[in-house]
């Protein structure tokens, strides 16, 4: 994985550059000494790693709207961040870019019941918008697994998912306005309190662009109603096509589980070592199937999920009694990563997403490659929406090591797109996945996409070297030669 | 009048484009049309017509997802889905008859065009939150794609929101792949009789935050409804809960069994309750749900004759007027006021639509994002110049 050369004019402006940031953003708001910045250096995925330019941590919008003004006049990159939990190297800081720190937008503006939605800024926490409104019984439902850490800001520039996706959305699916500030300083605000654009869908656009296109300084999140229960179907079977068989057989029913995962048999062993949930240590395939809703519809609807994996030939079925059991359940699936990281060094967490039709056969292949590389891999994924996370376990500490889980990584995620799927479920492209965009799109499709990133930021300012493989200048992507009438009308029917 | 390409594939798709590109011939794409006056008048040199790439290309029901191509007929997909008990969870509705058609014309994608939703929007979402991925062709001549068939993607940029809603003004989809979900067991209505409008959006913004899992509420004048689906038990469970909860709202409750349920929500997304004369003009305003009593409030004030219902809690309103040159759009949009919100001009005639912004303004700033996106895919303006405003 290469990041871009650094440009040697923007490293001799620095103290120009410091400077100018100083005279927008006051006092300790600029950090440029190089113990200072260390906390920013990396992300979560922390096999990479550069220093920034200098770090600047705004606290208005006003503020972020001069910086970025500033870096367009003088052609300064920048790197949007929010709580840098990003697991593809979405806030990785760039050496000849500024780090735009947004933490210190971290209040809870308005909370509106009536409408079901709240008003934060970007640096609020996912569980902190939840931890604000849970005392009237609301919610705010994506919920990614780093949800105590990381920013909604950081939410929207991912799409975020979580463990309740197939039910309750992505990020996407729950913002319902946004406050952005693009690199020309202009501030805008797309939707609001109500549904729906009035024009062309921005908000969309933007949920999910890896902070390519704007910086977001406010988010308006719709709240929901915290289901009446929750309970725990947890089902062990002897073969893990036998539990992919379950999950699509209750989808098949007509059931949308509030969560349904799955853990292979390496998984169900580490996370059973590490906390004791009581899973079957026999089950080469298990899987926790979570129902909530109202609570007579809750029972109504375990017992069928039962009377299905029954079917499917499960030989463990529990169902938990009290919200303690339910809450076991979860502990093992919740602490599966570190339970991995007791037996392996360092690990990576892949994320991509395949049809549930093509599970089993996705398991198999990775096994098979498991052996050709020469690396453990341990799985367990959100299998109501065909989103894995193999975990494939190596040293960092061994450079041959690194490079072979690099390129298990890679195999694994080709597989998923030659299956029918995709590179990333909800951790996003970054700089983990930006080399392998050609295996999913063509050269064309690309284009379009950094097309649309011109539209916001025409000199590739915004958190550069993520996302797109290949940078190409956007006067060059915008020309369009048109011979006139050198095409003769194809024969398509005609009247 | 213009005349008519139809491609059979997508390799005349993709050559009729390029063709258009070279000769500079601007193109009204559309499906089967049923929507042709809705937007401002557009004047083409060419009509694309989609309706001859037709059909479904792939529908595994385990999977959630259904994929097909572009001018395939919404109630085909819908009987298609039927058979298996599932549905498109956001309920598109079908405008033909409000925009003075037969029922039954329209196309899938055309609701997508129009990210249209009906009553479960509030609860599943509008078509933009379907909309897995696409192919299709941009302005450029070049086939191209987005998204993908599974049900979480975060991969490149998520150009199927911005597709969606763009009436047609960005690229001409080939294929898309579109989520769908169970069909409920069952669906019953809770009615509330004789509430004002105030007191209805109050007992509907209740019902909406309780844990009763209501997917549809609206409010026409004097009778507000509550809609809850599932299983049988479930669904007993919680009309007893609402029975309860709205106990003290006044309003004397009655009940709709499935049958008669299925008929008014149908009515209410293709906005049948609103009355409105031949030649009144029919806005769609979308605003925070308990600001839309007295948006309504304020356009009654200056016209007497107003005739409105209420949706999605009190978030969409339905706007009958009477007939003016101007539509009377400022009188509507100033009344949404700084509440937040958007007004479409969704019926009038087409010497109306041509002077009275169709959409919404937009902020100078925004105005210049959203152009430059259109010329991101379609540089010269070939695909429905001008529809959007």
């Amino acid at each position: 994985m290469q990041m871009p050369p650094l440009d040697p004019a923007i490293l001799s402006r620095r103290s120009e550059i410091v400077a100018a940031l100083r005279a927008i953003v006051p006092g300790e708001g600029v950090i440029d000494d190089l113990d200072g910045m260390r906390p920013y250096e990396c992300d979560a995925l922390s096999a990479y790693r550069q220093m920034p330019l200098v770090v600047v941590l705004p606290e208005t919008v006003d503020q972020v709207s001069a910086i970025l003004r500033y870096c367009q006049d003088n052609k300064v990159k920048v790197v949007p961040r929010g709580a840098g939990t990003s697991l593809s190297g979405g806030s990785m800081p760039v050496g000849d870019a500024i780090l735009l720190g947004l933490g210190k937008f971290n209040r809870v503006l308005e909370i509106d019941y009536a409408n079901r939605c709240a008003r934060v800024q970007p640096g609020v926490t996912n569980l902190g918008i939840t931890k604000a409104v849970e005392h009237e019984g609301f919610y705010y439902a994506p919920d990614p697994s780093s949800q105590i850490a990381c920013s909604i800001g950081g939410n929207v520039a991912e799409n975020s998912g979580g463990v309740h996706c197939l039910k309750y959305g992505l990020t996407t699916n729950n913002l319902l306005g946004i406050e952005m500030v693009l690199m020309t300083g202009e501030v805008v605000r797309l939707g609001g309190k109500h549904l729906d654009a009035g024009g062309y869908d921005l908000l969309g656009l933007m949920t999910g662009s890896e902070g390519l296109l704007g910086v977001v300084t406010e988010v308006t999140v719709r709240l929901l109603r915290k289901p009446a229960t929750a309970r725990a179907v947890l089902l062990g079977f002897p073969t893990e096509a036998g539990a992919a068989d379950c999950v699509a057989a209750v989808i098949a029913s007509g059931i949308i589980p509030g969560g349904m995962e799955m853990m292979d048999k390496d998984a169900v062993k580490c996370a059973e070592a590490y906390v004791g949930a009581g899973y079957p240590l026999d089950a080469e395939g298990l899987l926790i199937v979570e129902l909530d809703g109202p609570s007579i519809e809750v029972d109504y609807l375990v017992d069928r999920v039962a009377e299905i994996a029954r079917g499917r030939g499960a030989t463990t079925v529990r169902v938990s009694n009290d919200e303690q059991e339910r809450v076991l359940f979860w502990a093992g699936r919740k602490a599966a990563f570190p339970a991995v990281g007791q037996i392996s060094p360092d690990y990576m967490c892949l994320d991509g997403s395949v049809p549930r039709g093509k599970l089993v056969e996705v398991l198999g292949e990775m096994r098979r490659m498991s052996k050709q590389h020469g690396l453990r891999v341990v799985n367990v994924f959100h299998a109501g929406d065909g989103n894995l996370h193999p975990l494939i376990l190596f040293d960092a500490n061994n450079p041959d090591e690194l490079r072979r889980c690099e390129e298990f990584g890679a195999d694994i995620l080709r597989l998923c797109v030659r299956v029918g799927g995709v590179l990333t479920g909800e951790h996003g492209v970054g700089i983990e996945k930006r080399d392998l965009m050609g295996e999913q799109f063509t050269e064309i499709d690309l284009d379009q996409q950094m097309r649309v990133k011109c539209a916001f930021d025409p000199d590739h300012l915004l958190n550069p070297g993520k996302v797109f493989p290949k940078l190409r200048r956007c006067a060059e992507l915008g020309r369009l030669v048109v011979t006139q009438n050198k095409i003769p009308f194809p024969d398509i029917p005609r009247f | 009048m213009a005349s008519t390409i139809k491609p059979r594939d997508s390799k005349e798709l993709r050559q009729a484009v390029e063709w258009a590109l070279n000769e500079g011939t601007t193109l009204d794409v559309r499906g089967s049309g049923a929507k042709l006056t809705l937007g401002k008048p557009m004047v083409c040199d060419q009509v694309l017509d989609l309706s001859g790439l037709s059909g479904v290309v792939d529908y595994a029901p385990e999977e959630l997802v259904v994929t097909l191509r572009a001018g395939t007929p919404l109630k085909d997909v819908e009987a298609l889905l039927a058979q298996r008990n599932q549905m498109l969870a956001f309920e598109p509705p079908d405008l033909g008859p409000l925009l003075g058609r037969s029922a039954g014309e329209g196309t899938l994608v055309g609701a997508v065009m129009g990210n249209l939703a009906g009553p479960r929007r509030l609860s599943a979402g509008a078509a933009r939150d379907h909309l897995l991925g696409f192919s299709g062709v941009n302005g450029r001549g070049e086939s191209f794609k987005s998204g993908g068939k599974v049900m979480k993607n975060v991969t490149g940029y998520d150009l199927s929101k911005v597709i969606a809603g763009s009436w047609g003004t960005l690229a001409v989809l080939d294929e898309v792949s579109v989520k769908v979900l169970p069909a409920p067991d069952q669906t019953r209505t809770l009615l509330l009789l004789g509430l004002a409008d105030e007191a209805a959006v109050q007992a509907m913004c209740a019902a909406m935050g309780s844990p009763h899992e209501v997917s549809g509420a609206a409010h026409l004048p004097g009778k507000t409804a509550l809609r809850i689906e599932g299983v049988a038990p479930s669904v007993e469970a919680r009309l007893k809960g609402l029975r309860e909860l709205l106990a003290d709202s006044g309003a004397r409750l009655e009940e709709l069994g499935t049958l008669e349920s299925r008929t008014f929500w149908r009515e209410v997304r293709d906005v049948a309750p609103l009355k409105a004369a031949a030649n009144d003009v029919v806005w769609k305003v979308s605003c925070p749900p308990t600001e839309g009593p007295a948006i309504v409030a304020r356009v009654r004030a200056e016209c007497r004759a107003a005739e409105a219902f209420y949706d999605w809690s009190g978030g969409m309103i339905w706007l009958a007027l009477p007939a003016s040159a101007d539509a009377d759009h400022i009188l509507v949009r100033s009344a949404i006021g700084s509440s937040g919100g958007h007004a479409t001009l969704i019926r009038a005639p087409e010497a109306v639509r041509a002077v009275v912004p169709v959409f919404q303004p937009q902020s100078p700033a925004l105005a210049a994002l959203s152009a430059r996106v259109k010329e991101s895919f379609d540089p010269k303006g070939l695909f429905n110049p001008g529809r959007m405003g």
